[in-house]
């Protein structure tokens, strides 16, 4: 089947389950049991979430993975009080919580910069709202804005900047709150490819700066592969876990690991389990513009 | 630059042309009214009586119609008398442009016919003043009311569909009400207007409240933000300008319900001296009064888009140097990492690596 004789994803070198083992030991901090989430619909109920559990550990960086439909915005959206589950419970270190706070920071798909605030008083936001003193949260603020590199658009508006900045100025605004976990709906999905990659590794250089447990949700294999500790696989109709991955690529991460056996194992599996090979060539109907006759074939 | 095509789809025409454009959009009406004012076979239905000649009923700077003047023309010939003589006019109703043009000057230097009556400026300071009394009470019960509505169901549900119902009550069926209750003053007018323009607003303003990115919300409250603060801090700045838009078209409104305000009771303003004007047929005060109305509506809201370029910069506007001057006091100071003692620490000793 491959090219290349793969060695199992569940094979970790001893450092790798070294990590492994000492991330076990460390407390949980954000927590799922058991959510499942109805929506109603035409036809009575719609399953998007069944039975889901999660638990993320401190500095753990967590992804979650899943066809597209599966439920893991909807998850996410639990996860910050945003929405609420029908069944289950979101725990924060131990506490149940129902309604947003400033515990848990988000990165969303879309912009949600505040358009009529400047950068920095996009990134004080927080810090005011939590009553912060107008002097003291600026100067936090600019630290952080230091952090994701652009303190030389402080002053700007968001409608001045490129995606790429405005999902750092994002970034920074949900961590200058200090939030105990950070959670991130595809916040690099609208990015081109360069600038994505430029992105997830500043993520990394902040993660393992910052005392932060993220929660990532993602489409792309290998944007989970490569940033993530261990990858929870969503299936989709009903949205159930299907395995949660334990990623044997070694830490710290570089891109150079893009071709490593372990992430070539560990992607393998992901394709295996998002995109089931049914064998059989999908039957597309026959339209008019499906009949060509030429040289590609 | 010139090449863009004429015709685009959703496209600014190019700067240039924009601006030619608006001067033609002004001129293109002028041209016509010149046109049927100064070339003579274009309408000109009417003669005006030069010399009455020998006719018995013709007078001398009269006007008749065409039809009647060769007839009675006709008549004299077959009398044999003198033949009357005129040159083809418009009717009164419609003067011509530099008629117009002066009426706009001498409108406001010619004396009132009575002592007690108000000069053309007083009536239209009257006007305005009835109008922006009246937009003015009506916002600052119908802004709050409807940002309120727009926030909370609640208050939706109790207030929006009394308020629905009663817009479609036309303002000026309660005239006689407004007169009895509030006398013959501008107390009615001011009733009229508020009328007209409330429950609109409420309305108006109720959807721009609810248009408001859920997002932005969403985001406010995974920072902390809940409550009053959230209303304060991000759904007053995300609908601004919007509401600004909408009070912008809304005072346009209030103005056209003025017409129709300054007739209940004892007429007054601008509509007294445009009555009072065609009454004495003097049509060119007439048209100079409704231009000058034209002329402070247009004004009024050029002005306030001025302003809205000036206040809202984050929606794309820019600001002038008049306005930098009174809304940025002084150039931003970048306040660099000055740590704040105790909350400095963000990168905390990683448990490990
Ligand atoms: N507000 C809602 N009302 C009804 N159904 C919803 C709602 N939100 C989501 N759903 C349904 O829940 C399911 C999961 O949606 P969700 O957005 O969580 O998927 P997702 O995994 O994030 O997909 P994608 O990768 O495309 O973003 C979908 O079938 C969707 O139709
Ligand atoms: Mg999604």
């Amino acid at each position: 089947m491959h090219a290349i004789e793969l060695p199992s994803y569940k094979e970790q070198s001893p450092e790798v389950a070294d990590r492994m083992a000492r991330l076990r030991e460390r407390p949980v901090i954000m927590e799922a049991r058991s959510i499942t989430k109805r929506f109603p619909s035409e036809q009575g109920e719609n399953t998007a979430l069944l039975n889901v559990s999660l638990h993320a550990r401190r500095r753990e960086f967590l992804s979650i993975i899943g066809p597209s439909g599966c439920g893991k915005s909807t998850l996410i959206r639990i996860l910050a009080g945003l929405e609420s589950a029908t069944e289950g419970a979101v725990l924060l270190e131990g506490k149940v919580v129902s309604v947003p706070g400033p515990e848990r920071g988000m990165v969303f798909q879309g912009y949600t910069l505040f358009p009529w605030l400047t950068i920095k008083r996009n990134v004080m936001f927080g810090l005011q709202v939590g009553g912060l003193s107008d002097m003291l949260a600026e100067s936090e603020a600019m630290q952080w804005i230091e952090m994701v590199g652009l303190a030389d658009f402080a002053d700007h508006y968001p409608h001045q900047l490129s995606g790429g900045m405005k999902q750092r100025v994002a970034i920074a605004r949900a961590l200058a709150n200090r939030p105990r976990v950070l959670l991130m709906d595809e916040p690099f999905g609208a990015l081109d490819a360069q600038t994505r990659a430029r992105m997830q590794s500043y993520l990394l250089q902040i993660w393992r700066k910052v005392d932060i447990t993220i929660i990532f949700i993602t489409h792309d294999l290998d944007e989970a592969v490569y940033l993530s500790d261990r990858i929870l696989v969503l299936k989709a109709n009903p949205g159930e876990v299907a395995e949660l991955i334990e990623v044997p690529v070694p830490q710290p991460r570089s891109p150079k690991q893009f071709l490593s056996l372990e992430f070539l194992a560990v992607k393998a599996r992901l394709e295996e389990l998002i995109h089931p090979d049914s064998g059989v060539e999908d039957e597309l109907p026959m339209l008019r513009l499906t009949c060509v006759d030429d040289e590609v074939t | 630059m010139s090449h863009a095509p004429w015709l685009a789809i959703r496209k600014e025409p190019p700067a240039r042309r924009s601006a030619i454009l608006t001067v033609l959009s002004f001129v293109l009406p002028l041209v016509i009214w010149c046109l049927v004012s100064y070339v003579p076979f274009i309408w000109h239905p009417l003669v005006e009586i030069t010399d009455s000649g020998d006719s018995i009923y013709l007078e001398k700077g009269g006007l008749v119609d065409r039809a009647s003047f060769e007839q009675e023309n006709a008549r004299i010939a077959s009398e044999n008398g003198r033949q009357a003589r005129g040159v083809r006019a418009n009717p009164v109703y419609l003067p011509a442009p530099h008629e117009v043009a002066r009426a706009m000057y001498t409108a406001f230097t010619t004396e009132p016919r009575r002592p007690e009556e108000p000069w053309l400026h007083e009536s239209l300071w009257h006007s305005i003043r009835v109008v922006f009394l009246a937009f003015w009470i009506s916002s600052i019960i119908g802004v709050p009311l409807g940002i309120l509505c727009g926030v909370f169901g609640l208050i939706s549900k109790l207030f929006e569909p009394f308020i629905e119902f009663f817009r479609y009550l036309p303002a000026p069926v309660f005239g006689a009400l407004a007169v009895a209750v509030l006398g013959i003053g501008d107390g009615p007018k001011i009733a009229i207007i508020f009328i007209g323009t409330f429950f609109q607003q409420v309305l108006v303003i109720a959807n721009t409240t609810r248009k408001v990115e859920p997002a932005l919300i969403e985001a406010a409250q995974t920072l902390g933000a809940r409550g009053a603060t959230l209303v304060r801090r991000v759904v007053l700045p995300a609908i601004s300008p919007h509401i600004y838009r909408d009070m912008r078209i809304l005072l346009g409104w209030a103005w056209t319900y003025l017409i129709v305000a300054e007739v209940v009771g004892a007429s007054t303003g601008i509509t007294w001296f445009i009555n009072q004007q065609a009454k004495y047929r003097i049509y060119e005060n007439v048209y100079a009064a409704i231009l000058i109305i034209g002329v402070i509506g247009f004004g009024t809201d050029y002005l306030l888009g001025v302003i809205e370029k000036n206040l809202f910069v984050w929606n794309g506007g820019r600001r002038n140097r008049f306005f930098r001057f009174i809304m940025d006091p002084a150039p931003p100071i970048r306040a660099r990492a000055a740590a704040a003692p105790g909350r400095s620490a963000i990168v905390r000793e990683p448990s490990e690596g």
